[in-house]
């Protein structure tokens, strides 16, 4: 009997260990490959101002103050005051754990039948629940953020180019280490090379780091995880013992910004301006800006001008950003050598991933004159360049 | 030799949770009572001690609520399993779930009163820092990992010590051993089983709160997430319970070992050394499961669950 008690709640036991492994949360939606085929065009009635119900699908609270779903959150708002919307006419279902299907079609369900025109679904896994959905409800425009499907009808996805900012937080980040004289940047990212997302964010890193402090080398840590706070911390502090003196980052919490403050070192971070969190030590974070995306798609559908096209604009359009530069922490002249990078990146003078450039084996990924397609940097940067060096 | 005594330094601070949750529950399984809501009350503890360091600045302040919530958390649980004999796993699992949701809930509450993610002040921050003693933690190397250290790892260590010469080698330890092994000949010789049960799941508790406390204060510089910080290291105690074989002195041992798992990976050289990060993740419960089967094997009666772990003890049922 006893034994059989042990036995049994050590299997429980272990069980929930590994079930709580299992789930470990997915926050963020990171994309993979990006379907750029255009839309065979169909069009939409307009809907008058006053009329348009709107839906949100998000992983976690709509309260969050800072992190993915804030940015997200922040855009939907921007979009209603924009276009002068009434908080009724704005439907959200927050906390829906996008890697359970069941939890994401019920939200959705909410939203159809709540009677909203748009539904926008802000995470990665929601895509294969949204793709049945918008095969029931023709009638209702869905629109999928970081997937890679779309039906060419009512289904788009969207995303953006935040590799354009990471690189100019890279000069921000190298321009520092080059005032301190040391040649060593670190970058916590979530997931290894597997994810290309990720791999090419710290790729642009390290384009921007180097393209102001040649010889700088980028050493990067990867915890695994999109949301562990503690790992990151462990992370950070390995960074700073291998003697990195600014640290970046591509997981969610701020950890990684503290820990880089408590040791004297310098931090950028993500997704939201991070600089409340290390007031003396954080220069500036890459950002999206949502609200860019959400006002044009939603005036579009007011109109019935909207199309069922795939969305990846980047500086063009300021979909995505820096956060304010932290004048208590950046290096002398960050400011107009970050403006300047802008400027061509906006104006397309400038493209991030162009050749020549090697992978950190030797390998020649691009010859002079080559770009990466949308395509490839989407879905097919499994390699780190040559700077990069995983710890 | 730096990155091997960096790696060291980082494993403590690393360990220092799972050692307050591991020696919390061989507390609470001494008596016989397997409590599963470790989790939930290191997540009571971190909201407990966060909130107080963050509106008193006292680091005091902060070690007792920590402790005094997640003791709340393991006095309901101790209610129902010891006065209404409800199922012990059940019941643990529910403080699981209830320690995660209310901190979450007051988590929120108090972002949203101060308008963004709130932080402890600098003040406390240097309270909680690595101490620095003069010369001493100046000797190369060994100074730094032995002197050098936040106070919470002192008070953990301390703790697992004191439990040991409390549990191994005086009378009550003995008569909580005895409830632990055959409540039935406890009660019989005298000991008053459920009042022993009640204080020693309490105190267990409040001593894993405390180490929920250190991951919201230490582990994260005193920064509270939106989604909370001890994610599954509460689990890992109870992995660790196993691993240190019921033994509060081999749980300081054992707890370095674990913490050792978590920094690991970012101290070996993955550029020289390629193993992929599910391995690292894989690791504690590996060695848990080893540890488990190498004791089976051995029968080592010393060694092992106390025999009435798990079972509720009715008085009638003799």
């Amino acid at each position: 009997m006893k034994k059989s008690v042990r036995i049994i709640a050590l299997i429980l036991a272990l069980a929930t260990v590994f079930a709580l492994v299992g789930c470990g949360k997915q926050t963020g939606g990171e994309g993979e490959t990006q379907d750029t085929t255009l839309a065979e065009g169909q069009t939409f009635a307009p809907i008058p101002a006053d009329k348009i119900k709107i839906g949100v699908v998000h992983i976690t609270s709509k309260d969050d103050t800072s992190g993915y779903t804030y940015a997200h959150q922040k855009g939907i708002e921007e979009m209603a005051a924009a276009l002068g919307l009434k908080s009724e006419q704005i439907v959200i279902r927050d906390n829906v754990d996008d890697n359970d299907v069941e939890a994401t079609k019920a939200a959705l369900q909410d939203l159809v039948d709540a009677g909203c025109d748009v539904i926008f679904a802000t995470s990665y896994n929601y895509m294969d629940a949204v793709e049945e959905y918008a095969e029931k409800y023709p009638d209702i425009i869905f629109s999928h953020c970081s997937g890679y499907k779309s039906n060419g009808k009512n289904f788009n996805n969207y995303f953006g180019r935040i590799y354009e900012a990471r690189y100019l937080s890279g000069i921000a980040a190298g321009l520092k280490a080059k005032e301190l004289g040391v040649p060593i940047v670190g970058f916590v990212g979530a997931k290894g090379s597997d994810n290309s997302e990720v791999t090419g964010g710290i790729n642009a890193f390290a384009l921007g780091v180097q393209s102001v402090y040649p010889e700088c080398e980028v050493l990067v840590k990867i915890t695994g995880e999109w949301y562990d706070p503690a790992a990151e911390g462990i992370a950070a502090k390995a960074l700073i013992d291998a003697g990195a003196v600014v640290l970046s980052q591509h997981c969610d919490s701020d950890t990684v910004q503290t820990t880089a403050a408590q040791a004297g070192r310098f931090g950028v971070g993500y997704n939201s301006d991070m600089t409340p969190s290390a007031p003396n030590n954080h220069l500036t974070a890459p950002i999206w800006n949502w609200g860019v995306y959400y006002t044009q798609t939603v005036e579009a559908i007011i109109k019935g001008e909207w199309k069922c096209e795939n969305y990846y604009e980047g500086y063009n359009v300021n979909l995505v950003g820096l956060s304010p530069l932290n004048e208590k922490a950046i290096a002398h002249g960050t400011k107009e050598a970050v403006e300047e990078a802008q400027k061509k990146i906006a104006s397309g003078e400038l493209f991030v991933f162009s050749g020549p450039l090697y992978d950190n084996q030797g390998n020649q990924i691009l010859k002079e004159g080559e770009k990466l397609t949308d395509e490839q940097i989407t879905g097919e940067i499994n390699y780190y360049i040559k700077g990069v060096r995983v710890l | 030799m730096d990155t091997l005594f960096n790696f060291l330094y980082a494993s403590i601070i690393a360990s220092t949770p799972l050692l307050f949750g591991t020696v919390g529950e061989i507390l609470s399984e001494k008596v016989g009572n397997m409590n599963l809501g470790v989790e939930g009350m290191m997540w009571l503890g971190a909201f407990a001690g966060f909130y107080a360091a963050y509106k008193t600045e006292s680091f005091l302040i902060s070690l007792l609520a920590s402790f005094g919530l997640a003791a709340v958390g393991a006095l309901i649980y101790a209610f129902l399993t010891v006065t209404l004999k409800a199922n012990q796993n059940v019941t643990g699992l529910t403080l699981t779930t209830f320690g995660i949701g209310l901190s979450l809930v007051f988590g929120k509450a108090m972002i949203t009163a101060a308008g963004g993610a709130p932080k402890t002040s600098d003040v406390f921050n240097a309270k909680v820092a690595a101490i620095n003693i003069p010369v001493l933690s100046d000797i190369p190397y060994i100074g730094k990992i032995i002197f050098g250290l936040n106070p919470y790892v002192y008070i953990a260590v301390a703790i697992a010590i004191i439990l040991y010469v409390y549990l191994m080698k005086t009378k009550t330890g003995l008569n909580l051993r005895a409830i632990g092994e055959n409540p039935a000949a406890a009660d019989a010789s005298g000991i008053n089983v459920n009042l022993m049960k009640y204080i020693n799941i309490i105190i267990g508790g409040g001593i894993c709160g405390i180490g929920g406390a250190y991951m919201s204060l230490v582990m994260v510089n005193g920064s509270w997430q939106d989604s909370g910080v001890v994610n599954g290291y509460g689990w890992i105690a109870v992995a660790l319970v196993i691993f240190s074989s019921w033994n509060p002195a081999k749980a300081i041992l054992g707890s370095l070992i674990f913490g050792m798992f978590s920094s690991l990976r970012y101290y070996v050289p993955s550029d020289i050394i390629v193993i992929p990060t599910a391995f690292y993740q894989m690791l504690p419960f590996v060695v848990t499961t080893i540890v488990l089967i190498v004791t089976s094997i051995k029968k080592n009666k010393e060694n092992t669950q106390p025999a009435a772990c798990g079972i509720n003890y009715f008085r009638e049922e003799r």
